[in-house]
């Protein structure tokens, strides 16, 4: 299956690019999608292990299973004030 | 968008309701001055009372809090502390529209307290002039009814949400960074905490601070009349909070997304079986170091000032690189220690102009965009360690006739 993954702000910058598309296999979870990104070594290896992300416009955890067409919303942490 | 809880009054301590009833009625002048309050069915007497009644603390006199604290003194809320300890710098005027060019080198509290003043003399200032910790955090926000987060570092965010989780105050949550803001509502009644959403602090060097990334002057004008309009919003008891969603809002696009974020069962601080029930150390718990300069504890990868100050001085001094932007470059650098600059951006575009063989020693202003130059160089085979605290570090305990942009 295919899922959209969405970086915005701060890890649209470190990964160099908005949205990346990503197959992965049928049950996969958040977690697993993140660890198939990271694999791909740099940029994508600064993604963190654990990130908060947005499936379909809902926050969920690491260990929440992904479906096709499903988009997945990077949501980087901003500190600043 | 999934029901937004519905707020309930906190558990201990009176409701603004219940102190409205014996707060002072409005004084003619007051009715005066807030009669466009007074006739939406919102506000209106009632509601202008309870503003008035109502306790808000506000932590951080900045670039949110700014537009929080202009726009609830403006609307009439009666008491508002300000917790603070930095003075007015001229760097920070291009946002922090509390300030004014002529209250540079005063503090920020001194400086919010007159402006409030000015702005609507029947709201009281309760200044806090120091930095909040988790020694004092309880006890400075135990007297309030809501807490708004004006500030602009994670350890204190952290805090401030676990504080408010323990105390059943709400938590304002505002954020700026570049051209993106954040916003939310967190731990009130059945919805989520900070937490819930950022479970863990990001990797230090990932998310810049506004020093070391920029932000767009306007928008902590834009997130922090947001986080004003919640905080009112809860003192009525009127509309929809912000409360189980987070906005993030993109200037550059001139977007809005909004998220749906629910209660996290299993969360540490606000879950059904909390694991912290106190407060922590959350420099520790940001991967901080306490002061700036200080070793982390990763020689290999890391020297502070006082090292580099000996080393350059040495029989084998390493390479200074100098990864800051041209402009700031331009305004003070290492050169006359040998230092060579190649702008972060395009650093991995030019390393054949680094020479092979040589220790090399990252700088930038305070150290973030450094370390993530060290750590990219170190991917492709470079020895580099990165100078911590950068040049601020350098100009106040080295060199103080370097200027840092």
């Amino acid at each position: 299956m295919q899922v959209r993954s969405l970086f915005f702000a701060a890890y649209r910058d470190a990964m160099g690019t908005g949205t990346l598309d990503v197959d992965l296999p049928e049950g996969a979870t958040v977690g697993d999608l993140v660890s198939s990104i990271r694999s791909r070594g740099a940029p994508f290896n600064r993604l963190p292990k654990a990130p908060a992300v947005a499936i379909n416009h809902e926050v969920m955890r690491g260990d929440a299973r992904l479906t096709e067409g499903d988009e997945i919303a990077f949501l980087p942490p901003v500190a600043g004030g | 968008m999934s029901p937004t809880p519905r707020v309930n009054p906190p558990k201990d301590g009176p409701t603004p309701s219940a102190r409205a009833s014996d707060a002072r009625s409005l004084t003619r002048d007051e009715v005066l001055r807030y009669a466009r309050h007074l006739v939406l069915p919102e506000v209106g007497e009632q509601g202008q009372q309870l503003l008035k009644a109502a306790r808000v603390l506000l932590v951080g006199a900045g670039g949110l809090g700014s537009p929080v604290a202009l726009y609830l003194a403006a609307a009439g809320v009666g008491t508002l502390g300000i917790v603070d300890d930095d003075t007015v710098e001229a760097n920070n005027l291009q946002r922090q529209i509390l300030h004014g060019t002529s209250d540079i080198g005063r503090s920020k509290l001194a400086s919010a307290a007159a402006r409030i003043g000015e702005v609507n003399p029947h709201v009281v200032v309760e200044p806090h002039p120091v930095r909040l910790t988790s020694a004092n955090a309880l006890k400075i926000v135990g007297p309030y009814d809501l807490v708004v987060d004006g500030t602009d570092n994670f350890p204190t965010r952290y805090l401030v949400n676990d504080a408010c989780v323990l105390l059943n105050k709400p938590y304002v949550y505002g954020a700026v960074l570049r051209w993106e803001g954040q916003v939310a509502l967190f731990a009130v009644p059945g919805g989520p905490c900070y937490r819930c959403l950022f479970r863990e602090p990001p990797p230090t060097g990932l998310v810049a601070s506004c020093a070391e990334g920029g932000v767009l002057g306007v928008l902590p004008g834009i997130v922090g009349s947001i986080q004003a309009v919640e905080a009112i919003k809860w003192i009525l008891g009127a509309g929809d909070l912000l409360s189980g969603r987070l906005l993030i809002m993109d200037a550059l696009e001139l977007s809005f997304r909004e998220v749906v974020v629910s209660r996290d069962q299993s969360c540490p601080v606000c879950g059904d079986n909390p694991t912290q029930t106190g407060l922590i150390d959350y420099d520790v718990f940001c991967g901080v170091d306490a002061h700036v300069g200080s070793p982390s504890g990763n020689d290999a990868f890391e020297l502070d000032v006082r090292d580099l100050a000996r080393e350059i001085t040495g029989d084998l001094p390493p390479l200074l690189l100098d990864v800051r932007d041209l402009w700031e470059w331009d305004a003070g650098n290492l050169a006359d220690r040998g230092a060579l600059h190649i702008p972060l951006a395009e650093l991995m575009d030019r390393t054949d102009e680094l020479p092979e063989g040589t220790a090399i020693v990252t700088y930038c202003r305070t150290g973030d965009r450094s370390a993530d130059a060290a750590e990219r160089l170190r991917s492709a085979g470079f020895a580099v360690r990165n100078l911590l605290g950068g040049l601020e570090a350098w100009a106040r305990e080295v060199d103080s006739s370097v200027s840092v942009a």
